[in-house]
């Protein structure tokens, strides 16, 4: 069968699946709708969790973006695993026997206080919009690469899906698609890799791929470091940030990842306090299938790309025997060469074959004499470092192709690419479909329910939660048609933000008994506003990088932002009035596991 | 509230230890092995990986899991110990 055909059946038989349980599992009330009537078994919501979390950056960006830093890539790898053990130790139980259905629920009780409350409304939003946007875009690169439409018509159609089973579903339908979803995207990405893994090694297993011997008598990471020295890129066990900037960014990912709204909402929807711990338990297996297996498809196919580009003797390949990937991915704009020393062969190395940020070419409607795409910003000339590399770069290659990409440049079977395409979907599908119910969670229960108009009852609260969420699901939309330039910065921000501004306010919320309502308000706003300044500059600003306070990228300033909050609100909260009785027994109470069932029939 | 103050004290200092503990480890895999001395561990070689980039791109994903069920059952025992487990 055709690719076509393939791709076709494997994506729209995991959209019937979708469909198909979002009709099984209608939500009826709001508790249904938020939490999923707080009865998922432990071993479901795992698998939820992780689907909810592996997002169209993980299945589809984080390996090229190993592939192509190498071992500073340790700091994303750690910092979105390691984020569930503080999670799992610090947050979950206590939030779950705190037994309500959201985020700003907890801060807003806890600190007694209604601006707490819509602070941290806001920066679920926030977080949750920038977040969004990133997956509606992976939706668009799967459907206008596999099936051929559009972009437009591919977040038209990923929108209509996720509308389907998160308007009707709530956290009920989101839930049970998210497990379907998860197991289709670990098994679309353990069977390329385990193809990749043989391939390129003999062992199947990627984990152990990676540290094995080719043929050549050299390591799989010796032949990358080979690689990457004679092309003139830096060492690929070698690291180019500095120490700090990549504690300070691992720092910032791990709290992020546990203050972000739509994995902290997922420990609600358990029974019981024990089944929130086993969940983050059941959640990181499921996650770290995926993860440890990163490094090696990053590895290989880094192996791959290099080798198949400059051809066996390492001099280049002609661009008329490019096999038809570079040219599928030239016509999605995100691969591009130019013949800078007109000898007709595609050359990769180290430096920008095209004049802008990050060398991205800016393709024209003209055809070149081979057929390759025209770029208005081709660099001229073919300068280079003679003593660094053999000759100049010739091509763009978008990170976020390599995963992608990798079963065509291994040339595995259609069956294996369909299966990929269907993957990427379903990852960017199951996380879009858990933020759009955090935030129409947070518009109708935080913002409607608990703070404009407590009065409505359950059934209009529920009317307000789905046309919260088609409003949302259209501007995501929107997002995903037109793609702000900036989201790679949108996306650190929303880290840096539940870094600086939930996760230290939930903590000592839990471990201070002390904290009060104008300390948390004083460290929410201070880690807020200094985290968003530092990001704004160096995004918009015009910062450069030699400006970085002691060398912290803004990536990693979020855990700046988190001590002074930690600073400012400890300090506030010293100089103020005790938090009432009533607060400091809530804290007492929710150290103890036991009643949690009660306490959320509330 | 079944149990008395004393026996709630007592259960979330041992809670406390118990934290702590797991997250001693969590930092020492992570921001030790594979960043403060990573450049050390790389002159290890360990199954065809420099140690520390091995820490940093699998080993300390896998002591994550192992920390967290660790923590699960020393959890469950703990609840059982102080009779406040469901």
């Amino acid at each position: 069968m055709s690719l076509d055909v393939l791709t076709f059946l494997f994506v729209g038989g995991s959209f019937a699946l979708y469909i198909g349980i979002a009709i099984w599992a209608r939500a009826g009330s709001t508790k249904e709708f938020y939490v999923a009537g707080g009865g998922v078994p432990p071993i479901a919501n795992g698998m939820a969790t992780a689907a909810d979390w592996m997002s169209a950056a993980s299945f589809i960006s984080l390996a090229g973006l190993v592939s192509f830093i190498g071992r500073d890539g340790a700091a994303y790898l750690m910092g979105w695993t390691g984020g569930y053990v503080l999670l799992a130790l610090l947050l979950a139980p206590y939030l779950r026997k705190f037994g309500k259905f959201t985020v700003p629920d907890f801060i807003g009780d806890r600190y007694y206080s209604q601006t707490a409350r819509v602070i941290a409304v806001v920066c679920t939003i926030v977080i949750s919009f920038t977040y969004v946007a990133g997956q509606m875009r992976g939706v668009g690169i799967v459907f206008s690469r596999y099936l051929h439409v559009d972009i437009n018509t591919g977040v038209i159609i990923g929108m209509a899906i996720v509308f389907f089973y998160a308007v009707l579903g709530g956290m009920k339908g989101i839930t049970y698609t998210q497990v379907a979803q998860y197991v289709v995207l670990i098994l679309a990405f353990t069977v390329p890799a385990f193809f990749l893994s043989a391939q390129v090694t003999g062992h199947i297993l990627p984990q152990i791929g990676l540290g094995a011997t080719l043929d050549s008598g050299m390591s799989v990471l010796a032949t990358l470091d080979q690689l990457s020295v004679d092309l003139g890129f830096h060492q690929y066990t070698d690291g180019k940030k500095s120490t700090i900037d990549i504690f300070f960014l691992t720092v910032a990912l791990m709290c992020g990842t546990a203050g972000l709204p739509h994995v902290i909402v997922r420990f609600f929807t358990v029974p019981r306090v024990k089944d929130a711990r086993l969940s983050a338990g059941y959640a990181l297996i499921f996650i770290a299938l995926l993860y440890t297996a990163v490094p090696g498809v990053a590895g290989f196919g880094r192996v791959n790309l290099i080798q198949t580009l400059n051809g066996a003797d390492g001099t280049g390949t002609a661009y008329a025997e490019m096999p038809e990937w570079f040219k599928n991915w030239e016509n999605t704009g995100l691969l591009g060469w130019t013949d800078r020393n007109g000898d007709g062969k595609v050359q990769y190395a180290a430096g920008a074959a095209f004049d802008a940020k990050k060398g991205k070419p800016a393709f024209s409607e003209e055809r070149g004499e081979y057929g390759q795409r025209m770029a208005t910003n081709a660099k001229a000339g073919a300068e280079f470092d003679a003593a660094k590399q053999p000759f100049a770069n010739e091509v763009y290659v978008d990170r976020d192709i390599m995963v992608l990409a990798n079963p065509d440049i291994a040339q595995l079977p259609n069956w294996v690419i369909a299966l990929v395409a269907a993957g990427a979907v379903a990852a960017a599908l199951s996380t879009a479909a858990g933020l759009l119910l955090v935030i129409s969670t947070a518009i109708s229960h935080d913002l409607m329910k608990k703070t404009i108009n407590p009065n409505i009852s359950d059934k209009q609260e529920l009317m307000y939660a789905r046309l919260a969420a088609i409003v949302a699901i259209c501007i995501a939309g929107y997002f995903g048609i037109n793609p702000p330039g900036f989201v790679a910065q949108v996306v650190a921000l929303a880290f840096g933000l539940a870094c600086a501004s939930v996760f230290p306010a939930i903590i000592m919320g839990i471990f201070w008994t002390r904290h009060n309502s104008q300390g948390a308000i004083a460290g929410m706003l201070v880690g807020l506003i200094t985290t968003m300044c530092y990001m704004y500059y160096f995004a918009f600003g015009g910062g450069t990088p030699s400006e970085y306070i002691m060398g912290i990228s803004p990536g990693g300033f979020g855990t700046v932002g988190a001590i002074l909050h930690v600073i400012v609100g400890f300090v506030v909260s010293s100089m103020t009035a005790e938090p009432p009785k009533e607060i400091q027994e809530i804290v007492a109470d929710l150290r103890i596991p036991r009643g949690a069932g009660e306490a959320h029939d509330h | 509230m079944s149990i008395s103050n004393e026996q709630a004290q007592a259960y979330w200092r041992e809670n406390l230890r118990i934290i702590m503990t797991h997250l001693a480890v969590w930092f020492v895999v992570s921001y030790g092995c594979a960043i403060l001395f990573v450049e050390q561990l790389n002159e290890i070689p360990f199954f065809g990986f420099p140690l520390g980039f091995w820490f940093g791109q699998q080993g300390s994903i896998f002591v994550f899991v192992i920390l967290i069920w660790t923590y699960v059952f020393s959890m469950n025992k703990l609840d059982e110990k102080y009779d406040v487990h469901e």
